[in-house]
């Protein structure tokens, strides 16, 4: 197999002097899904704002591409493909959907590609269109995850990270957001997944890891995982 | 009652509040994105005056120790002087942020208060020293005039000032609004976070907001200065009171708002001298309570988290 996308290595991280993250390490290949699973505060959202450059590692190292960039600022990651959808979806309230998406694409200058991918994220959530004139704040729950996940398109990721996409929304719409990320991984972008619905999230990733008070205590193919009776217990409800 | 003479007085309010205006809004620009008074704003707006001062002296278009008449600037100067100005305040703003303020990011909201009135005190301190206490004539710019409408003066200072700073804050409005970097702008006032996820570079942006705002009171330092026309190294003293006092009235945050704070309060004075010039001078100070007690956020603030 070929050298991994991303490779997070043996990774302490701290907020002052509590520590969040021990060791953690985990891979996302080419073409992936991979889920990262775990309870409240086990550091789910601290491992993935390690991994896009809002936090710096102590000890152990990220590398993305074959290059460490556990000491480069977030947004010169966003140019290299690196792209989050952050927890709480990160949507700037006092700006239109438009601008929520222009801002997406901060990075680019390319005006033809930019125009292309902006018809191609209305096409993936109508709904945005529809609301291209409205400030994000006043959108819906729903409505805002998919401008959080169609601005996050708008960089033209190539690992793109996404906290918790489903949380808070009614079933049917969490039935949207895992086939748009199923979509969004089909036109090749890979994808490290954080979720609290676990049993969505193992069914729409390839492979999976368990985070659990800032360690991997579990990881192998998400198949295996929904069916180990301990991951049962713990995430899926124990059904 | 004197009604030409409240009318006059309402415009010239109309031009004091649209100097206060173009300083409110560094204010509220700063403190948009950095929740942060930054009280050396107005010194920034005295050095504005000087650093349009100084080359004019240099070339000569003050009055010599003999006497000699002082002579107009060419047009083109003026204009090569205002700019070079606004560049030289735009560096002094950006210097002042990464020197004093960048290092304090992260120590809380009082250290970086404290080093703000530090940093106004230097300049206020270090500009007596170097530029001397005593009052300067400011060079001729325009020269007088002043045109009679029923009995109401305009004069052309003020007809200048209030064109200019209408010109410069909806430029200004135009760039925050519609283009990248406004937008940027904005994002970084509601999230650093966020905002480094869009990949937007928040230092740089950060520094941008004091050059913007620090180039603004460069202006308004300038058309102060012509009007008046005399300059001091404590001319940001009052100035700042003014300005910040108008950014909490329109709403400390908003740019409309220093804009409508600006106004509402030069206009206020202004009617209020019109009964009594002792008295115009508090009417900063309880607008300022008033909108405090009333309405905290300001007249077009909001209390959410919600700037620029
Ligand atoms: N900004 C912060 N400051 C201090 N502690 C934090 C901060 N953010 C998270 N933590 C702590 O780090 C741990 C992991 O949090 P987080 O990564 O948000 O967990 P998760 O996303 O899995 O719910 C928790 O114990 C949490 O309280
Ligand atoms: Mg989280």
């Amino acid at each position: 197999m070929a050298e991994p996308l991303l490779i997070v290595e043996k990774v302490d991280v701290y907020y002052g002097a509590v520590q969040a993250l021990r060791g953690v390490s985990l891979q996302v290949h080419e073409g992936e899904v991979v889920t990262l699973i775990g309870c409240n505060g086990a550091g789910k959202t601290t491992t993935l704002n390690t991994i896009c450059g809002l936090l710096r590692p102590r000890l152990g190292r990220v590398l993305y591409q074959g290059n460490d960039i556990s000491r480069r600022p977030a947004h010169e990651l966003v140019r290299q493909g690196l792209v989050m959808a952050p927890e709480g979806r990160g949507i700037f309230p006092n700006l239109t959907v438009a601008e929520n998406m222009d801002l997406g694409a901060f990075t680019r200058s390319d005006k033809a590609g930019i125009a292309a991918d902006l018809e191609r994220g209305y096409a993936l959530f109508p709904r945005l269109r529809e609301r291209i004139n409205q400030k994000a704040g006043t959108l819906s729950g729903g409505e805002q995850q998919m401008l959080a996940i169609a601005r996050a398109l708008m960089a033209r990721p190539r690992l793109l990270l996404l906290d918790e996409p489903s949380l808070g929304l009614a079933p049917l719409l969490v039935k949207t957001i895992f086939e748009t990320i199923d979509r969004i991984n089909g036109e090749g972008v890979s994808i490290l997944l954080v979720e609290q619905n676990a049993n969505a999230a193992l069914k729409h990733s390839r492979r999976a890891y368990v985070l659990q008070s800032g360690e991997i205590c579990q990881e192998g193919s998400s198949e295996a995982l929904r069916d180990d009776p301990a991951v049962r217990a713990a995430y899926l409800g124990g059904q | 009652m004197d009604f030409t003479q409240l009318l006059q007085n309402m415009t010239n309010g109309v031009a004091k509040g649209s100097c206060y205006a173009l300083v409110a809004v560094g204010y509220t620009m700063v403190y948009g994105v950095l929740q942060l008074i930054n009280f050396a704003h107005s010194d920034v707006y005295m050095l504005g005056a000087y650093f349009a001062y100084w080359p004019a002296k240099w070339m000569g278009y003050l009055p010599d120790e003999k006497g000699g008449r002082a002579q107009d600037v060419p047009l083109a100067l003026v204009g090569l002087f205002v700019v070079g100005s606004m560049a030289a305040c735009a560096a002094v703003g950006a210097l002042i942020e990464r020197a004093a303020y960048r290092p304090l990011r992260h120590s809380g909201r009082l250290a970086p208060l404290i080093t703000a009135i530090g940093v106004s005190l230097l300049l206020e301190y270090g500009g007596q020293m170097v530029f001397g206490t005593e009052p300067r004539l400011f060079p001729t710019f325009v020269e007088a005039q002043s045109y009679d409408v029923a009995g109401v003066k305009f004069a052309n200072t003020s007809i200048i000032i209030v064109v200019t700073a209408a010109v410069l804050m909806g430029a200004l409005t135009l760039f925050v609004n519609h283009t990248r970097q406004g937008r940027a702008l904005r994002a970084v006032s509601h999230s650093f976070n966020n905002a480094r996820l869009m990949g937007i570079n928040v230092n740089a942006t950060i520094t941008m907001t004091f050059m913007l705002g620090s180039s603004l009171a460069a202006v308004g330092g300038i058309l102060v200065a012509m009007d008046q026309p005399t300059i001091t190294p404590l001319m940001g003293l009052r100035m700042g009171l003014k300005a910040f006092v108008a950014a909490v009235l329109g709403g400390i945050g908003s740019i409309p708002g220093a804009a409508l704070g600006g106004l509402l309060l030069g206009v206020s004075e202004s009617v209020v001298a019109y009964w009594s010039t002792t008295y115009s001078e508090a009417v900063a100070f309880l607008i300022l309570i008033g909108v405090l007690l009333v309405r905290p956020a300001g007249i077009l603030g909001s209390s959410a988290r919600e700037k620029v």
